[in-house]
């Protein structure tokens, strides 16, 4: 990672957008947007904006993919040309390679798949506009297309990151941070069973810091898993105060 | 992914580790042994095989001259990339990488890079128009569990064992000239992979371990002692308690490997 | 420790829901002596079970349940039927024709075509193997009459009601008759549009306000209020 002289914190401990270290961007959650979708979700994290759907679950295709004894998930994690500085081609890359397979295994332990043998279902999570934290947002979202489409979960799934900026243990970095700052380390909650189904970190933390950096994700990830609750029960709720008129 | 494995033999796996064995003998954090060449393939600027246990990588080293990136004009440029040998497993099929060969070159990639083992800066010929680019191609010949340790100790080993180019600048264009000068390392990261199977925390696991595993971490540890790298894969999960102990774990072992290695 | 919710209260997946001596029924799991909801739901129980009255759900095949479905494939020696669920279904020809097949002789498309609905009972279904249907059952077979309802399954329950009293309502009052599959697929097949009409309207209702307590009473007075207005426009014409 670059150093740059750049400040990230100021003097008064605030950071470039105002933030204090342990505060989360401003999150909002929207459950069942996309009509033809059996499950669909989007967040906005800072200025994240991203889309999740899925399919499913459905006769798996081709065939030999599909499991005797589980349903397979596939996941695709991409970016659209638009959604960063410099237009990214739209063919996935290596990195989007990987950050579908860590998203997989992130929401695959919250999932029965057992219920359901030989089917598959297609998860899909469009970065529309890139701030840093991606693969974060995205799994948050894709946890509540998945609830909405109705299949059974042992949990959501609630995803949030936390590095290191300026000698300063921060949480939710945004893209400058993440660039400029000397660590990030991406975690994913099963919130209620408090289990971890996603660790990455890339930069350099002595493990005192790392421990730092870990339990502040994972208090990032319960507040946004109370907005994530509360975002699949607003469907519901809207809908009875609409007829109850 | 791999294959399955006979439930008769994954209830023996599952009885042993309750008593703390394995399957091979070993215990739950013992590595299996580790053998290191290096300098085996003398077209490469560096090289270096590995076994662990039965697993086998094979890591060859290319310099080449190239161009910077636009956003790094004075820095060198590392691109680590795996393969799976198709005649390494029958679960290795022909064709561009899959996700596992680019998960491991990622994992690889990240030790290396955020260890700053290597300093970019020192690869730059001419800021924005000539720099050295450091290929890392890891080769999977034996697939037999843990290719992420093999693999990332395989890759450093090589590094450390590489050899630069000499040059001269004339006329604005770079001639490469007799000789070399070896490539040094800034640190030396070394990954640590552990899995969850029943609960129990296994260092180094096997293929079969790796076939009944719930989850599994890998974390590299650069010479300080101090992480570099994580990465949890596999579709289950760990508690906060787990992760404690795994980074405890690595630090340890990575230590013992260090010590082994004379790194 | 006692159950943690209300009836009726709305839960999500991974909300732990009791502790202690109970029981998981549908749409939750236990683990240890926890149980959890796995899906978006209300929480219901009677004595020692409780479940979740999912919000939004699949359709599970079970063998014996009377499900709607439409043809999709004609394939060798039957067709598939898409049945609203994660597999497809089988009919087989010699199930229709109820003989034995030939396909020298019998040309399955004439039979039942692409895009035909049927009425279907689950005759077979296990994990390895995809659902069979049979129609050979009276009011069982092709339909080709009536209007068609989707609806979430798991709703299906509260539209037959406490021993069928709430579709029986529905049918005595619209005079419409109503197959409810139980994969949430609905026909409707009334005497006029308008009755169809009446009846559709509410099976909507059911769906948006099956979560609602009271609803039996809410939707027969509906039905009745609709009615008499109709009642009313009728005689005003007539005048």
């Amino acid at each position: 990672m670059k150093k740059k002289n750049k400040k990230l914190i100021d003097k008064k401990g605030l950071r470039m957008d105002g933030r204090k270290p342990d505060e989360l961007r401003s999150v909002k959650l929207e459950v069942g947007i996309l009509p033809n979708a059996d499950g669909s979700a989007y967040i906005e994290m800072g200025k994240n904006k991203i889309l999740a759907a899925v399919y499913g679950p459905k006769e798996m295709h081709p065939k030999h993919l599909a499991r005797s004894d589980r349903m397979v998930l596939r996941c695709r994690y991409h970016m659209a040309p638009f959604s960063v500085q410099e237009r990214k081609s739209p063919a996935p890359s290596r990195r989007e390679v990987e950050i579908s397979k860590v998203i997989r295994d992130s929401l695959v332990p919250a999932i029965f798949v057992e219920n359901y043998p030989r089917t598959g279902i297609d998860l899909f999570i469009e970065v529309l506009q890139a701030d840093g934290g991606t693969r974060c947002a995205g799994i948050t979202a894709a946890a509540l297309a998945i609830a909405e489409a109705g299949i059974p979960m042992r949990d959501l799934v609630v995803a949030c990151a936390a590095g290191k900026v300026d000698e300063t243990i921060v949480l939710d970095l945004m893209d400058t941070e993440d660039k400029v700052g000397s660590a990030d380390v991406p975690v994913a909650l099963m919130p209620n069973l408090n289990a971890i189904t996603l660790l990455q970190m890339d930069g350099i933390l002595n493990p005192d810091e790392f421990e730092e950096a870990l339990n502040l994700a994972l208090k990032g990830c319960k507040k946004i898993y109370e907005m994530q609750r509360e975002a699949l029960k607003t469907k519901y709720v809207n809908l009875k105060e609409v007829e109850e008129q | 992914m791999t294959g399955s494995i006979a439930k008769i033999k994954q209830k023996q796996m599952e009885q042993l580790l309750s008593k703390g064995k394995r399957l091979d003998d070993r215990g739950l954090t013992d590595y299996r042994e580790i053998t290191l060449e290096q300098g085996i393939i003398e077209r490469a600027e560096g090289s270096a095989r590995v076994f662990l246990g039965k697993t086998e990588i094979l890591v060859g080293i290319k310099i080449a001259t190239g161009k910077p990136f636009p956003d790094t004009p004075d820095a060198g440029v590392l691109t680590v990339n795996c393969e799976l040998v198709p005649l390494a497993s029958p679960d290795f099929e022909p064709g561009p990488p899959g996700e596992k060969a680019i998960e491991i070159a990622r994992v690889v990639d990240r030790g290396i890079r955020e260890s700053k083992a290597i300093d970019v800066k020192k690869l730059c010929i001419k800021a924005g128009k000539n720099v050295f680019v450091v290929f890392v191609d890891v080769y999977v010949l034996n697939h037999d569990g843990n290719l992420i340790d093999a693999s990332a100790l395989a890759a450093v080993a090589a590094l450390l064992n590489t050899k630069m180019p000499n040059y001269e600048i004339e006329d604005d264009t770079v001639k490469i000239t007799q000789g070399y000068t070896p490539l040094t390392l800034k640190s030396r990261p070394i990954t640590v992979t552990i899995a969850k199977i029943n609960d129990k925390l296994v260092v180094d696991p096997q293929l079969k371990e790796e076939q009944v595993m719930d989850s599994r971490i890998s974390i590299a540890i650069n010479d300080e002692g101090s992480i570099c790298a994580i990465q949890k894969g596999g579709a289950g999960y760990f508690t906060t308690q787990q992760i404690k102990e795994a980074t405890k774990l690595a630090k340890e072992k990575a230590e013992e490997i260090r010590k082994k290695m004379g790194w | 420790m006692p159950i943690l919710f209300e009836k009726r209260q709305i839960v999500t997946p991974g909300e732990l829901l009791a502790e202690g001596e109970y029981t998981a029924g549908e749409n939750s799991y236990l683990e240890g002596n926890k149980i959890y909801a796995s899906r978006i739901g209300l929480v219901n129980w009677d004595h020692k079970r409780v479940n979740v009255v999912a919000l939004k759900g699949l359709y599970n095949p079970k063998i014996g349940d009377i499900v709607v479905g439409t043809v999709k494939e004609i394939g060798f020696s039957g067709w598939s039927i898409d049945i609203r669920s994660p597999y497809v279904a089988n009919l087989r020809a010699a199930d229709v024709l109820s003989r034995s097949f030939k396909p020298q002789n019998d040309e399955l498309s004439q039979v039942l075509g692409i895009g035909d609905l049927i009425v279907a009972k689950i005759s077979s279904y296990d994990r390895a193997h995809d659902p069979q249907l049979t129609v050979g059952e009276p009011g069982l077979g092709k339909v080709t009459r009536g209007q068609l309802m989707m609806v979430t399954p798991t709703k299906i329950p509260r539209m037959i009601g406490r021993k069928g009293s709430m579709v029986s309502t529905i049918k005595q009052e619209t005079g419409c008759q109503i197959i409810l599959g139980l994969n949430g697929i609905i026909i409707v097949t009334g005497k006029n549009p308008e009755n169809e009409q009446l009846a559709m309207k509410a099976i909507q209702r059911i769906e948006d306000e099956a979560h609602t307590s009271g609803l039996t009473d809410r939707i027969t007075q509906m039905l009745r209020e609709e009615k008499a207005k109709r009642e009313v426009s009728k005689n005003e014409e007539e005048k």
